[in-house]
């Protein structure tokens, strides 16, 4: 090891409790970073899964202008034999299942009020919505042919209707004709979400092709996947069966992923980003200023040792490059130590998961998770960290620059 | 031929509203191989002649030439440069750098000038043996006595073999008996070696070794004698 090297070890452990406070800070810095930005990392897949998982899914196929704009009129042509298309292209990975939508108004003996009313298939429904899971009163849907409903819980109290009541719907057909209905309401489902719970209803996909005049058409063949890795690829290979496909090349269709069908939830993610990282920025700024206080203090403290080191010849560039070598050493050691035991914690929690007091009912009452898994990968390893190792080098640089004022004379005076 | 030429050498120094003369209008010259003390009272103005003659101060007026290069036109860095490849010095209170063993202070300067690792160790081992200090190359200052620290400095001082070498009262923390052993390495390294020795003391012993006695007073040289040099009294 040349000299240089072993002076900015050996100066390091000169104050061994100062360094060891800094470096400290910075090992928890690390620590704290990488589990915050796992665990945040972890919350945005959370919070992707139960977004999609509640009704929309990861990709849709739907027609082009449908998502724009919900037509009865902009459907899907024979929608539950698309659905089978897309599990036979996608395997058994994939959950599929083909639905559509109308809007109604929904009258119990005392009361009416408009809804949306989705068609579903109650065999694959299950596999890619959360909202099943849901029922608190009664069953979910179970003959795709019965005139059966199941409705938001709100809705149910407006209306004022049980398990076992029978509700009206009138509405408009596909063809432009009047569209009405009797179904008995067969479970209540409270999602939590008061604008579901007040306006959602959903019966079973061939009744309400039925009612609606919309022959074998839907409005949205759902697709639910494993991962979000997945998306890009099943995307793709739907976006090649409906080419390869005459029939349906020809009807306009789209396949939508989940970043077009919940705009808002990217932008969510962002923004708890900026918020997230205003506080990591917080903490940076005061492992900086740690540093910052500990190179200036052992530069002032060296005064003496660095005039004679000019007084024999050495350039100040070269002093100023021994702070910065101690100061590299220092958060080489607070990075690797820092992510190491972050990296661990976040590792561990990953597989066993963990949960704040409140979380499980919480996670009971939606249907959720009842656990939070971290996400460890390079980037929640090493992201802050990174930065916190830039926050540390920069700090060291106004007490560098100290050693360019520093004439050999007058600091070979300094006590 | 010249070692040193100084040239109506002005300094002067404030404090508060005093203007204290540091040195005025000094012109001196000291030959190639000399070993000369500058001697003289605290505040004479030896130690800013040392100094200014090291390029390690520069004075307000006059010209300084340390053998063909004039230093008080220099730039800092050419000063450090010049200051690293052709002057050793030897400071009065050591000025070794506490956390390295002798050999990596000694090693530290021949770094800074760009000498290979193996060069570095071989001619660091070498001038440690030459001061007397061959078995002790791995001890911290710490675990030295001040004479030998001081002999660190000398080695320090003349490892990157410097024709010139500056010593501020170099045993003034020394007791007698390590007084007169540094002296006699300076005479020895003078002899063999043709290093020009200038030292600053105000110790009569150290005189005794001087072939040159410069006496200063207030910034002004008050007398210039050439002497016998003569071994210290122990």
């Amino acid at each position: 090891m040349n000299v240089t090297a072993v002076l900015a070890w050996r100066n390091l452990w000169r104050h061994k409790r100062r360094t060891w406070l800094t470096v400290g800070a910075m090992i928890f810095c690390n620590i704290l970073l990488v589990f915050l930005i796992s665990l945040q990392l972890g919350s945005y897949q959370m919070m992707i899964d139960n977004t999609l998982s509640a009704f929309s899914g990861h990709i849709q196929i739907q027609h082009s202008a449908y998502n724009e704009e919900q037509k009865m009129y902009q459907n899907v042509p024979a929608v539950a034999q698309l659905a089978n298309t897309v599990r036979a292209a996608l395997g058994n990975e994939a959950n599929v299942a083909a639905r559509g939508v109308a809007f109604a108004l929904a009258s119990s003996e005392e009361r009416s009020f408009g809804i949306q009313l989705a068609g579903v298939q109650p065999k694959f429904e299950s596999q890619v919505s959360t909202f099943p899971g849901l029922i608190n009163h009664g069953r979910y849907l179970a003959d795709s042919h019965a005139p059966e409903i199941v409705i938001g819980a709100i809705l149910a109290q407006n209306l004022k209707v049980a398990v076992g009541d029978e509700l009206t719907f009138i509405g408009s057909g596909l063809d432009g004709s009047f569209a009405a209905g009797v179904a008995t309401v067969v479970g209540i489902v409270e999602t939590g979400f008061a604008e579901v719970d007040r306006a959602v209803a959903e019966v079973p996909l061939a009744w309400f092709q039925e009612v609606f005049a919309m022959g074998e058409s839907g409005h949205s063949v759902v697709i639910r996947l494993p991962a979000l890795d997945s998306v890009e690829p099943a995307v793709a290979r739907l976006q090649k069966v409906l080419a390869d496909d005459p029939i349906l090349a020809g009807a306009g269709l789209s396949v939508l992923d989940w970043n077009v069908l919940e705009p808002g939830l990217k932008q969510a993610i962002k923004s708890d980003m900026v918020s997230a990282w205003f506080m990591y920025a917080v903490l940076i700024l005061l492992v900086a200023f740690s540093v910052l206080n500990t190179q200036l203090m052992s530069v002032l403290e060296r005064t003496r040792e660095f005039g004679v080191m000019l007084a024999l010849g050495t350039r100040p560039a070269t002093l100023a490059k021994l702070v910065g070598l101690e100061t590299f050493v220092m958060s080489c050691l607070g990075m690797g130590l820092g992510v190491l035991l972050g990296g661990l914690l976040s590792f561990y929690l990953s597989y066993s998961g963990f949960y704040y007091p409140g979380m499980e009912e919480m996670a009971q009452k939606f249907n959720l998770p009842d656990r939070m898994y971290p996400q460890v990968s390079l980037l929640s390893l090493l992201w802050g960290p990174a930065i916190v190792f830039l926050g540390a080098m920069l700090a060291a640089i106004y007490p560098a620059t100290r050693l360019f004022g520093l004439r050999p004379v007058a600091a070979m005076r300094a006590v | 031929m010249s070692a040193i030429i100084c040239k109506e050498l002005c300094k002067t120094f404030h404090q508060g509203e005093q203007v204290i003369t540091g040195l005025d209008h000094v012109s001196i010259e000291i030959k190639k191989g000399s070993f000369t003390c500058l001697s003289g009272p605290s505040g004479s103005g030896k130690t800013t002649l040392l100094n200014a003659m090291g390029g390690l101060d520069t004075p307000d007026s006059g010209e300084i030439w340390v053998g063909d290069t004039r230093l008080d036109t220099l730039a800092r860095g050419a000063l450090a440069d010049m200051r690293l490849h052709n002057i050793g010095f030897v400071f009065q209170a050591y000025n070794l750098i506490p956390v390295l063993s002798a050999r990596e202070n000694v090693e530290f300067v021949m770094q800074v000038q760009g000498v290979a690792k193996g060069e570095r160790r071989r001619r660091s081992d070498e001038v440690l043996a030459e001061v007397g200090l061959q078995g002790m190359e791995d001890r911290l200052p710490s675990q030295l006595s001040g004479g030998q620290q001081q002999r660190v400095a000398v080695a320090r001082a003349i490892a990157s073999k410097p024709k010139l070498v500056l010593a501020d009262e170099p045993t003034a923390n020394l007791d007698s008996k390590s007084a007169a052993e540094l002296m006699a390495l300076f005479e020895s390294l003078n002899e063999q070696h043709g290093i020009t020795f200038v030292i600053a003391t105000h110790d009569v012993r150290v005189m005794g070794y001087a072939r040159r006695l410069i006496s200063m007073r207030d910034g002004l040289i008050i007398s210039d004698e050439a002497q016998q040099s003569h071994s210290m009294v122990v």
